[in-house]
C-alpha cells in the first residue's frame, strides 16, 4: 500500500479548489446575465427556456463525461484541443454541470421580484441598464445561492472528472476521484480523510458566501 | 405670468381588458398645476397616471407632453427622469430608508447628494427612521419614503398614485405641505389620485372625475366643489352617487 503523503494531500486540494474554482467562476460569468435575462424576459418561448435549464441541472454527470470524452478523443471533432486527461477537461465538465444551477437559481430569484419593480425602477428615472442592476442587486441572495449551488456541483462531481480526467496523480486527481481510488485500494482512513476535506472545502466557501451576502444565509 | 401647457390629451384611449376602457376626450394640465384625480376605484386614475408617466401606451389618441409627442416607447431617458411617480403600492428596495430616499439621485450621478436626502428625510419627518431597514416599515412609513426618494428628485412633473392612503392626519399634513412647497418652488405639475374629497379641495387648482373611464369633469377646484357643471359631478361631491 503506497502512503498518503501530506504533499499530496495538498496537491490534490489545491487542482480540486482550482479546477472546481474555475468551473464556477466561468458558469457564473456565463450562466448570471443569463439568469437575469431569462428572469426579466417576458417573450414567448421563456418557458421552453426555463424547462430546458431545469432539465440540465438534472444532466447525468456520467453522459456529460462519456460526450465530453467523445469529442476531445482522438476520433473526436475537438481533438486538436489536445486536452483529454487534463485538468481543462474537466474544468469544461464542471462548467457543464455548474451552469443549469446558476442559470436556473438566478433566474427564479430574478422572477420572484414583483412584477411592478421595473416600473416603479423606471419611473424614478433608471435606465433598462439600471433596472436589470437594480433587480440583480435585490435578487443578490438568490445568486449567491446559485454560485453556492454550482460550487457543490462541481467539488463533489466523480462521474464526470473520472472520465475525462482519468485520475492521474499530480495532475487530475482531485478530491472525489482520490476518495473512489482509495477507496478501491482499501484505504479507507485516507479516503474518509479526503471526504472530510471535501465537506469542509464546501463548508468554509458557503460560510464566505453567506459573509459576501452580509451574514443572511442564502435563501 | 401665463403658464405653459405640460400635457394635452385628446381622444386617448386605454383599453385594460374587455370589461374596463379608459376614454379622455380632451385634457390640459399647465405647468404648476395640482390635478387632483378623484373617482372610484377601478375608474381609471391609476391608468391615467401611467399614461401620463410614459410608462404605457395609450390604445388610441394623441398625449402631447410639453408639445411634443409622449411616445413611451421612444422615450429618451432625459424626458423621463423629468417625469417622476409615486406607485399607489410603492416597492422599496433592500437596504436602509436612507439608501431607498437616494435611489434616483445615485442613478442620475448627481451632486450635494447627502444634503438633499437630508432635506427630504427631515421634510417628511423620517430623519428617526433614516437607517432603519426599509423592508421593516409600516404600510404608511413605506409610503413616506416612496414620496421622499419622488420629491429628493425635484421633477418638473410629479404623479401622485394616492400617496397619503395609508397616513395618519399628522404625517397627511407633513406631505401636503411638502408637496406645496415643491410646487410653489419648482412649479412643478402635480397630479394627484386620491379618494379624499376634502384632500383635493385642500391641496389643487384643478380638480377632474373619472368614473368608469370616462372623464366626466376637468375644472377649477372651488368650482368643481361649489358649481359643478356636470350632474354627475354634484351627486360624487354632495356623496349622493353610489357607485
Amino acid at each position: 500500500m503506497t502512503p498518503f503523503s501530506a504533499a499530496d494531500f495538498w496537491s490534490i486540494l489545491r487542482l480540486s479548489l482550482w479546477i472546481s474554482g474555475t468551473a464556477v467562476l466561468i458558469s457564473s460569468l456565463v450562466g448570471i446575465p443569463c439568469g437575469v435575462w431569462l428572469g426579466m424576459s417576458r417573450r414567448r418561448g421563456k418557458r421552453l427556456l426555463a424547462a430546458v435549464v431545469h432539465t440540465g441541472m438534472a444532466l447525468p454527470p456520467v453522459v456529460v463525461g462519456l460526450v465530453l470524452y467523445l469529442l476531445l478523443s482522438r476520433s473526436g471533432p475537438l481533438a486538436f484541443l489536445d486536452s483529454l486527461f487534463t485538468a481543462q477537461a474537466m474544468i469544461a465538465a464542471q462548467t457543464v454541470l455548474a451552469l443549469p444551477f446558476v442559470v436556473g437559481i438566478t433566474m427564479s430569484a430574478v422572477a420572484a421580484a414583483p412584477a411592478e419593480l421595473p416600473l416603479q425602477l423606471r419611473s424614478l428615472g433608471a435606465s433598462d441598464w439600471q433596472c436589470r442592476w437594480t433587480i440583480l442587486r435585490e435578487a443578490r441572495h438568490g445568486v449567491l445561492l446559485a454560485v453556492a449551488a454550482a460550487f457543490g456541483r462541481s467539488i463533489s462531481e466523480v462521474g464526470a472528472v473520472l472520465i475525462v480526467g482519468g485520475n492521474i496523480q499530480g495532475h487530475t486527481r482531485v478530491l472525489t476521484t482520490a476518495v473512489v481510488l482509495e477507496t478501491g485500494k482499501g484505504n479507507f482512513e485516507f479516503a474518509l480523510a479526503l471526504g472530510g476535506a471535501l465537506l469542509l472545502l464546501a463548508l468554509l466557501v458557503n460560510l464566505f458566501i453567506v459573509g459576501f451576502s452580509g451574514g443572511r444565509p442564502p435563501a | 405670468m401665463t403658464n405653459k401647457t405640460r400635457y394635452q390629451l385628446q381622444n386617448v384611449q386605454k383599453r385594460q381588458n374587455a370589461n374596463f376602457a379608459l376614454h379622455i376626450h380632451r385634457l390640459d394640465v399647465q405647468q404648476g398645476d395640482v390635478l387632483a384625480l378623484l373617482g372610484p376605484t377601478g375608474a381609471g386614475k391609476s391608468t391615467l397616471l401611467r399614461l401620463l408617466a410614459g410608462l404605457e401606451p395609450p390604445t388610441a389618441g394623441d398625449i402631447q407632453f410639453d408639445d411634443a409627442p409622449l411616445l413611451a416607447a421612444e422615450m429618451t431617458l432625459a424626458t423621463r427622469r423629468r417625469i417622476t411617480m409615486v406607485h399607489q403600492r410603492p416597492l422599496l428596495l433592500g437596504g436602509a430608508v436612507r439608501t431607498n430616499v437616494e435611489y434616483g439621485l445615485r442613478l442620475r450621478g448627481g451632486q450635494n447628494r447627502t444634503q438633499k436626502v437630508d432635506a427630504a428625510l427631515d421634510q417628511l419627518g423620517l430623519t428617526p427612521i433614516a437607517a432603519q431597514a426599509a423592508q421593516t416599515l409600516s404600510g404608511g412609513q413605506t409610503q413616506l419614503v416612496a414620496m421622499a426618494r419622488a420629491l429628493v428628485l425635484e421633477p418638473e412633473v410629479l404623479l401622485l398614485d394616492e400617496p397619503t392612503a395609508h397616513l395618519d392626519p399628522a404625517h397627511v399634513a407633513l406631505a401636503e405641505k411638502a408637496i406645496r412647497q415643491i410646487c410653489q418652488t419648482r412649479q412643478t405639475t402635480i397630479v394627484w389620485a386620491t379618494h379624499n374629497l376634502f384632500q383635493a379641495r385642500r391641496v389643487a387648482n384643478r380638480t377632474c372625475l373619472l368614473l368608469n373611464g370616462l372623464l366626466v369633469e376637468a375644472a377649477p377646484t372651488e368650482a368643481f366643489f361649489t358649481n359643478p357643471a356636470e350632474p354627475r359631478t354634484a351627486d360624487f361631491v354632495q356623496g349622493r352617487m353610489v357607485y
